[in-house]
């Protein structure tokens, strides 16, 4: 890093060819036209917890406190793919999100929420195509029609081998189950984003910024390659590809990541697949702010880290948001802490007045030297990957596990010799910390899930529940897409853990190699 | 002190339960293995009973367990009383994680020697665990 940067340092940049204006090739600067002056990104707070009808509550709150998103956080048994009454889920169920373990819990939840005024993400990945299905069937049963359903399932299967770790089934099938939804939603819900190409969990398993760009377009350029190894046309499924990235401490070098990840996606998307639909080359993206650079100590301070962190989002473009709340490094947040969170979102967006001008740090020469030095390290790994044999086979070999775990340690090792200063933590301590309100999660949740889940299976038709789950194993089996006979498991109202056990008995589980 | 006269303290590091988080616990698992220990690191998704098996036949002078996802007080006791009947109570169990301060005293009472929360320097855990170990 230069003490000031100059002419020099970005010599050969060619206005036209590598920014452009805000909407034109290769998108450098925006993938609108008007940007925020035209529509202002969806304000989109990761929520849930508890019960379906307890989270049912917490999002009419938070649409009636002006969110225009819906975002589920589900708990670890329903990442997992398993029912709140398997012994696997005790301890778990509704801790650090909502359970839903069958259709029934998904009529709750979005009880009272049409599903064609709202757009919902729903970050599960392992059992994506359940929760896709149930979802779908919930649209159905409201009367509103799959072309009107918009939203995202996250369902990036190989950010979880290498970082999040919600997956379920090995890799080769667990890409195909994601080719198949694409397949399906392409055809049948347009709206719809049926996958959401994450650098957010990689990055919060302490990757460099370089590396959450790197691995997250690999990983894009990996599902695009497999969908049109299906056969499907890359204008039919990639305009409705999208991604979500981390916002995290280092401010410019985030707002030059956005930009670079906009244009590398763009150039590769053009170049390399050779697509024709504009809509193809245009990175939509969601934004979280940085859980992991958040403190326990002097909690507060996470109010400020999180706006400067939301500011270099809006910056970079994003066409979504969530900021997290201060009480996340202990616990789910209050409502209190989950209000003040959407607050710092409205007072960028209606105070701060940056939304007025478009991409306004383009040519810095700071800032474009950051983004063409982000680029060139994105290249750079690209080609290692592609010596690999692909992001597949490099995820296999544990490639990006490892790389993430060495930056990991280093920057733990820098904060602990004080290279890396963090307020609260390695200096400006408080000798006295106050004790803030949190959020506790009963311990009953399950017990009343169970309860739930005893009911359905009692009301539901057994023998049409056999029947769906057999039909299920045998397109499973015979390579036919899944969606069609998951969406009539759902509608007989089979569970998560009948339809993931079905799956896992043909693909098989993966388990973690536990590289550190 | 030469490798013949050195038994290296052997750890078991586990993450127990559905909990994918797993950046700190790898900083851990390396930070201890620098530190000279020898360090066995389970990997994700372990069931209480696996986190016991492993120990006692690993014969593991300590369990280090990580848990972010809210479940540490069912979890803990789980492998605590896994532990009391396999007759392995010597073994020191310490953890850390997503741990609110007030849950910590009810984790200590059924013999949790220690809870480490968020923004513990890598090199007091390492100090507490030989310091604990030579008890």
């Amino acid at each position: 890093m230069k003490p000031f940067y100059k002419p020099q340092d970005i010599d050969g940049l060619d206005y036209r060819r590598d920014l452009n204006d805000p909407g034109l090739f290769p998108y450098t600067r925006g993938i609108h036209e008007t940007m925020y002056r035209g529509r202002l990104w969806t304000t989109r707070l990761f929520s849930g917890f508890g019960s379906p009808e307890e989270t049912n509550k917490r999002y009419k709150f938070l649409l009636e406190h002006g969110q225009t998103g819906l975002s589920v956080a589900f708990d670890f048994p329903t990442l997992m793919g398993y029912d709140a009454d398997q012994e696997r889920a005790e301890g778990e169920v509704g801790k650090c999100g909502v359970n839903v373990s069958t259709l029934a819990d998904m009529e709750t939840l979005f009880s009272g929420i049409p599903l064609d005024k709202v757009t919902t993400s729903m970050t599960i990945n392992g059992p994506a195509a359940v929760l896709l299905a149930m979802y779908l069937v919930v649209a159905e049963k409201q009367g509103v029609a799959w072309t009107k359903v918009g939203g995202t399932v996250q369902n990036d299967v190989l950010k979880e081998f290498i970082a999040q770790n919600s997956y379920a089934f090995p890799p080769d099938p667990s890409m195909r189950v994601v080719v198949d939804m694409i397949e399906f939603c392409t055809r049948e819900v347009p709206q719809f984003n049926p996958v959401s190409i994450s650098g957010y969990h990689i990055r919060e398993a302490g990757s460099t910024a370089a590396q959450e760009l790197s691995f997250t377009l690999a990983d894009g350029f990996a599902y695009v390659e497999a969908c049109m190894a299906r056969g499907l046309k890359v204008d039919d499924f990639a305009p409705r590809l999208s991604f979500f990235f981390d916002a995290h401490n280092d401010f410019f070098e985030e707002i030059a990541k956005f930009r670079a990840a906009r244009r590398i996606w763009a150039q590769t998307m053009k170049e390399k697949y050779a697509v024709k639909n504009e809509r193809s080359l245009k990175m939509r993206f969601h934004t979280q702010t940085a859980g992991c650079s958040l403190t326990a100590q002097q909690p507060y301070n996470n109010v400020v880290r999180t706006a400067i962190q939301a500011l270099a989002a809006v910056l970079g473009g994003t066409q979504s948001l969530h900021t997290n709340a201060w009480d996340e490094t202990l616990a789910l947040p209050t409502e209190l802490a989950a209000m003040t969170a959407l607050r710092t979102q409205q007072i960028i967006a209606h105070e701060s007045a940056v939304t007025q001008t478009i991409d306004p740090l383009a040519g810095s020469y700071f800032i474009e030297a950051l983004t063409n030095r982000l680029e060139k390290e994105a290249r750079d790994y690209f080609k290692k990957i592609e010596a690999m044999g692909g992001m597949v086979n490099a995820v296999k070999a544990g490639f990006p596990q490892r790389e993430i775990a060495d930056a990991s340690y280093h920057y733990q090792k820098q904060i602990e010799q004080k290279e890396t200063i963090i307020v609260g933590l390695n200096e400006f301590k408080s000798a006295k910390e106050t004790p803030i309100e949190i959020l506790k999660i009963p311990d009953d949740i399950r017990e009343g899930q169970a309860k739930r889940i005893a009911a359905v299976k009692k009301r539901r038709n057994a023998k049409r529940v056999e029947e769906t789950l057999g039909l299920l194993k045998s397109a499973a089996r015979e390579g036919q897409n899944i969606m069609p006979p998951l969406l009539d498991c759902a509608r007989a109202y089979a569970t998560m853990g009948e339809m993931m056990e079905t799956l896992k008995g043909v693909f098989g589980e993966y388990h973690d190699p536990g590289i550190f | 002190m030469t490798p013949a006269s050195f038994k290296k303290v052997r750890v078991l590091i586990g993450k127990p339960g559905l909990d994918g988080h797993d950046r700190g616990v790898k900083v851990i698992a390396r930070a201890l293995r620098d530190a000279g220990f020898e360090v066995i690191y389970t990997g994700l998704h372990q069931t209480p009973e696996m986190i016991a098996n492993a120990a006692v036949q690993e014969d593991v002078d300590a369990i280090g367990v990580s848990i972010l996802s809210g479940a540490h007080n069912h979890l803990f006791q789980r492998i605590m009383d896994l532990l009391k009947r396999k007759k392995s109570e010597d073994i020191v169990v310490f953890g850390g994680g997503i741990i609110p301060e007030e849950d910590v005293p009810g984790l200590k009472k059924i013999g949790v020697a220690k809870v480490f929360l968020p923004g513990t320097d890598t090199k007091e855990i390492v100090e507490w665990l030989n310091k604990e170990i030579k008890k």
